[in-house]
């Protein structure tokens, strides 16, 4: 099912981040939002995951959806390893091994065992994506899924989320256009679309 | 080279490490040489008062220590306390960490328990302990007291742990649908442990304080509270001495065992 915002708006205060904003998300196809910094990107993330409620309007198709999602902040249990983060989110019917077999997959192969906290920002990221990609979502959030990533792990670790995301309804946020290309998503300008 | 531990004690669950001889360089820690100056000194004071009842020597506090550690009347007294006075302990970090949940889950009962604990922490000791010779039996006492002033320490961290467990980590659960035993598991173990942990830290020496002031007071037979009161009225200062030792050594020791299994059960569970 497509995912509609009819008319929302919201704000923090005396500041509107989006006002009577109007958009329809295809199902199982991947959109990359883009626009300058305060633009309301993240925003509208947060609405979209169910964090934040409009003050106006009404998002539909989302309701019963499972989700996953790629923060900015990474957002790990920093005292627990790589598995067990993954773990935590995962059906209990899924393998050990195959956390094991994603996480090498993102070049995660000597820690496994360690607490996140001792990881680079780099590692966590890739434990975040592996998260969100093993909790089996319909529809998956990467806001800047791939910030703090040098280049060739970029390409590497996006080519292994385009695949597993493949055919699901993938919503990114990114300043890089290569993220998008990387992604094979079409590009919506929240500015220029207000 | 130096050798680095690590612990994760501090309240908002990040890593600190702690360089092996730091907290000695640091004043919190014990250096052999400072520990024989005292006792050299202590010795050398009750030699020039000459009147052991006055002041006992540490060396025939050994000596009395030495004898009393061949009778069975020590060991009973000290696994009568012992067992006591941990009973209460543990009944109050179990209740503590129940209501914790339960006020967190229920205003109502964080409402209804608040002037309880407020009580709690407010009266002295031994207001409680006389009041409640009245209902308990003085063998039952110390179990009692221990657990009243363990359980408002242990409600209180844990409740402040809950609360200040990180929001964007519930927004996550909230989002991958982690509810339940799982978010419990893995989100507030965690991020209470350390708070859990600081509070046993300062309840393990307060429950031995308070349960030996309940024995002193309440006087069962064959306690360490017991003894210690034996001691002062036959104005026996070895004895007053070599049991308060006991005290402290089993105090020191449960603590650090108990501390060493909560870091050792910590770590298995983050782990597995």
């Amino acid at each position: 099912m497509d995912i509609t915002l009819k008319n929302v708006t919201k704000s923090y205060g005396d500041l509107t981040v989006l006002r009577q904003f109007n958009h329809t998300f295809r199902e199982g196809e991947t959109t990359c939002i883009m626009g300058p910094s305060g633009c309301g990107k993240t925003t509208l993330l947060r609405l979209l995951m169910g964090l934040e409620k409009p003050d106006e309007g009404e998002i539909l198709g989302l309701s019963g959806l499972r989700m996953g999602a790629v923060f900015q902040e990474y957002r790990l249990c920093e005292n627990l390893n790589a598995i067990s983060n993954v773990r935590m989110v995962c059906s209990h019917a899924l393998p050990k091994e195959r956390i094991t077999q994603a996480l090498t997959q993102v070049g995660i192969t000597d820690s496994l065992y360690k607490p996140v906290r001792d990881y680079s920002g780099g590692m966590k990221r890739r434990v975040a994506i592996v998260r969100a990609v093993l909790s089996d979502p319909e529809i998956c959030f990467l806001d800047e899924p791939f910030e703090g990533l040098d280049e060739a792990t970029r390409s590497v670790v996006g080519s292994w989320l385009y695949r597993q995301l493949s055919g699901k309804t993938v919503l990114m946020v990114s300043h890089d256009e290569e993220d998008a290309l990387r992604m094979d998503a079409s590009v919506f300008r929240l500015d220029q679309d207000i | 080279m130096r050798r680095s531990t690590t612990a994760d004690n501090r309240k908002d669950g990040k890593r600190f490490t702690v360089r092996k001889g730091t907290a000695a360089k640091a004043g919190t820690g014990f250096r052999v040489w400072a520990i024989v100056f005292w006792l050299v000194v202590w010795q050398l004071t009750s030699m020039a008062l000459g009147q052991e009842i006055l002041l006992v020597s540490p060396v025939s506090v050994l000596l009395r220590l030495g004898t009393l550690i061949r009778t069975l009347a020590f060991w009973h007294a000290v696994s009568f306390s012992f067992i006591r006075i941990v009973g209460g302990f543990v009944l109050a970090l179990l209740a503590g960490v129940l209501f914790a949940a339960l006020s967190f889950c229920f205003s109502w009962f964080r409402e209804l328990l608040h002037p309880l604990m407020a009580v709690i922490k407010a009266t002295p000791v031994a207001s409680f302990i006389i009041l409640c010779l009245v209902w308990i039996p003085s063998r039952g006492l110390s179990v009692f007291i221990s657990f009243l002033m363990v359980l408002p320490i242990i409600y209180t961290n844990v409740l402040e742990g809950i609360h200040h467990t990180d929001r964007q980590l519930l927004e996550m659960a909230e989002i991958f649908r982690v509810r339940g035993l799982r978010r419990i598991r893995y989100i507030y173990f965690s991020q209470v442990m350390p708070y859990f942990r600081s509070a046993c830290g300062v309840s393990l020496g307060l429950c031995w304080k308070s349960g030996i002031a309940a024995e002193v007071i309440g006087m069962p037979d064959g306690s360490i509270g017991d003894m210690l009161y034996q001691a002062k009225i036959y104005l026996d200062t070895p004895d007053l001495f070599a049991w308060t030792f006991v005290i402290i050594l089993v105090s020191v020791l449960f603590g650090k065992v108990f501390m060493k299994l909560l870091d050792t059960a910590i770590h298995a569970i983050e782990r597995s």
